[in-house]
């Protein structure tokens, strides 16, 4: 995982049918970095995200993947650069959790080529990254959000990618498990060089754990860079149309929003009113 | 190695060996079946005449009356159930696995019942018997799966919308059926309901020939799309996110399933249930350790071999149609299969 691959995205549309969804776009993910996508709900954050990955074509514009059109490029391809966990893959039933991590070597097999010991080890290596060993032999049905969602996450690491893509990989689970699959992320970036892009919900989170926040509103994008400097009151007030304070997290150093709404008006309401 | 690494192997060692497990036993009960369907009978042959007669042709000791009832009764009907059973299997559980949908096999979702309207027209309209009904069965099955793909398509097709326009399209090809039988003279219903019911009463090579040769056709396809089908599993997004061929592997893999429905169809009629019951007793079995395209093949075939022989010798002299006793068999396993899924409030 030494060498970080380059994906850009350059004057892109994209669409459902007549509808488009996301309206020239230009973006470069920072190679080697965990870059955050936030924005409202239907921003067209998600979009971009399957836009990126090469699961959406786009209407107008493209997507390079180290200078080349990632849609020219063949599935398999792209596959073994970069992987994508969508926002619910789908579990066959009854399967236990070290088959599930293994579809994820999919695109390193062929017609002919087989299962291998490589293909082990990168099975366990993913298991032991998600710290989902000891879960191995277990259904995965039978397991509580956050393992599953760690076990998601081994089966993306298992394709071994430079470049990871996750579509909300937080949402539905609790707090602990929210931070839990976070610091696996952050591992994933500062221990093996991967390059992470992820689509998130929580502002406060996407703050305290992004290298490289992008903010999308309406299909656009609004502002990218650190989390200290695009995350103000006047970005937070244009992307969510709400008023807010931003506070120093305490943990973290980075900024936090708290938002003011219209039933408590204590002294940061009254500022910024 | 590391105990991880030493960890996963043997759990994915289990898993094989598990299928195997599973794949030994129902060959081996498949072989007791159609030993036994080529022992009983009417007519009663020893075991060593059995044997003498099926090595006839390599040894030449011929024996006219039993060879006769061994070689072209008894093993013909029972070849053409272990293929008829194993081709619905696979169309089942090709349908079953791709629209994630144990509701989804042809002989729900109206692919057999276009089968059943397009014989029933034959016989009715226009007067045909044997292989010119078999070959309208062919065509209805085909054009049947192609309209209800046509009309699920919105931008792709979800399982959702092909299970529903699929449970109407077989509502209207009965409605078809129906609206025959009311215009059609008593000896043709008698041919047409004897068809629909689905026998192998009268089997023989000449029906064996078409569907063999199908079938060699389709399960070398088959084997090499259903690797695909390890991403596919996963979701459209996820199987393409694995650098998996979406929909070139869904549309092949759809060909072969409405391709071995059709053929097995011609064969015998629309036999009730076997497609329908067969992956998900092969997926039981097999719990969670493969995807079970071949041990559902071979639980249809065994559904079939022992449907048929529980038709023939239940009642003493009389030979009710396979179909009556694979109806019987599925609509149990269908109520079962509703009572399990709303307890745990999903289809799936």
């Amino acid at each position: 995982m030494t060498i970080n691959h380059q994906l850009l995205a350059a004057g892109m549309d994209l669409g459902y049918g007549e509808r488009k969804v996301v309206d020239d776009l230009n973006l470069t993910i920072p190679p080697g970095k965990l870059t955050v996508i936030v924005g409202a709900n239907a921003c067209g954050k998600s979009t971009v995200l399957r836009g990126l990955a090469r699961l959406l074509a786009p209407t107008r514009g493209a997507v390079y993947l180290d200078g080349k059109p990632i849609h020219q490029m063949s599935t398999k391809e792209v596959a073994t650069i970069l992987g994508v966990l969508p926002q619910s893959p789908i579990a066959p039933d009854a399967i236990v959790v070290s088959d599930l991590v293994g579809r994820g070597r999919y695109p390193h097999q062929g017609w002919f080529r087989r299962w291998t010991p490589e293909d082990d080890a990168a099975v366990a290596e993913a298991l032991r990254a998600t710290d989902t060993l000891e879960l191995a032999d277990r259904p995965v049905d039978e397991l509580s959000g956050g393992q599953r969602q760690r076990v998601w996450i081994a089966m993306a690491l298992a394709q071994q990618t430079d470049l990871l893509l996750l579509d909300e990989p937080t949402t539905f689970l609790d707090i602990n498990h929210q931070v839990e699959v976070l610091d696996l992320l952050t591992d994933l970036v500062k221990h093996s060089g991967r390059t992470v892009v992820v689509v998130l919900h929580d502002l406060n989170l996407a703050c305290r754990y992004a290298d490289h926040i992008v903010a999308m509103k309406a299909g656009k994008l609004v502002a990218q860079g650190r989390p200290a400097d695009v995350v103000t009151e006047a970005v937070v007030a244009d992307v969510f149309g709400m008023a807010s304070r931003i506070v120093i997290d305490p943990i973290s150093d980075t900024p936090m929003v708290v938002p003011i709404g219209r039933h408590h008006v204590g002294a940061g309401a009254k500022l910024s009113a | 190695m590391s105990d991880a690494v030493l960890t996963v192997r043997h759990i994915r060692q289990n898993l094989a060996s598990r299928r195997r497990v599973v794949s030994l036993g129902l060959t081996l009960a498949l072989l007791v079946t159609f030993a036994l369907a080529l022992y009983l009978g009417d007519y009663a042959v020893p075991p060593s005449g059995v044997i003498q007669s099926l090595l006839s042709p390599l040894t030449g000791m011929a024996n006219k009356g039993v060879d006769f009832i061994v070689l072209n009764v008894r093993l013909p009907r029972a070849t053409l159930a272990v293929l008829t059973g194993a081709s619905f299997a696979l169309s089942g559980i090709i349908f079953q696995t791709l629209l994630r949908n144990p509701l989804a096999s042809p002989d729900i979702i109206g692919i057999s019942h276009g089968a059943s309207a397009a014989a029933v027209v034959c016989i009715v309209l226009f007067g045909m018997t044997g292989f010119g009904v078999s070959l309208g069965a062919l065509a209805g099955a085909v054009l049947t799966a192609l309209i209800i793909y046509v009309l699920s398509w919105r931008n792709g097709v979800t399982a959702y919308r092909v299970v529903l326009i699929g449970i109407g399209m077989a509502a209207i090809m009965m409605a078809v059926v129906s609206y025959l039988f009311t215009r059609a003279r008593l000896v043709e219903v008698q041919q047409a309901l004897a068809w629909l019911v689905g026998s192998l009463n009268a089997a023989n090579r000449a029906d064996i020939i078409p569907l063999a040769i199908a079938m060699l056709v389709l399960l070398p396809i088959t084997m090499a799309l259903s690797r695909v089908l390890d991403a596919l599993q996963l979701g459209d997004d996820t199987a393409s996110a694995l650098g998996a061929r979406v929909e070139t592997a869904r549309l092949g893999l759809m060909l072969a399933g409405v391709a071995y429905a059709a053929f097995a169809t011609a064969a015998v009629g629309p036999v009730a249930f076997v497609a329908f019951v067969s992956g998900p007793i092969a997926r039981n079995l097999l719990n969670g350790a493969g995807k079970g395209f071949v041990q559902a093949a071979l639980v249809g075939a065994l559904v079939m071999l022992g449907s048929d022989l529980v038709a023939q010798h239940v009642i003493p002299a009389v030979q009710l149609p396979v179909g009556v006793v694979t109806g019987l068999l599925g609509a149990a396993f269908l109520i079962w299969l509703l009572i399990v899924s709303n307890r745990a409030g999903r289809v799936n």
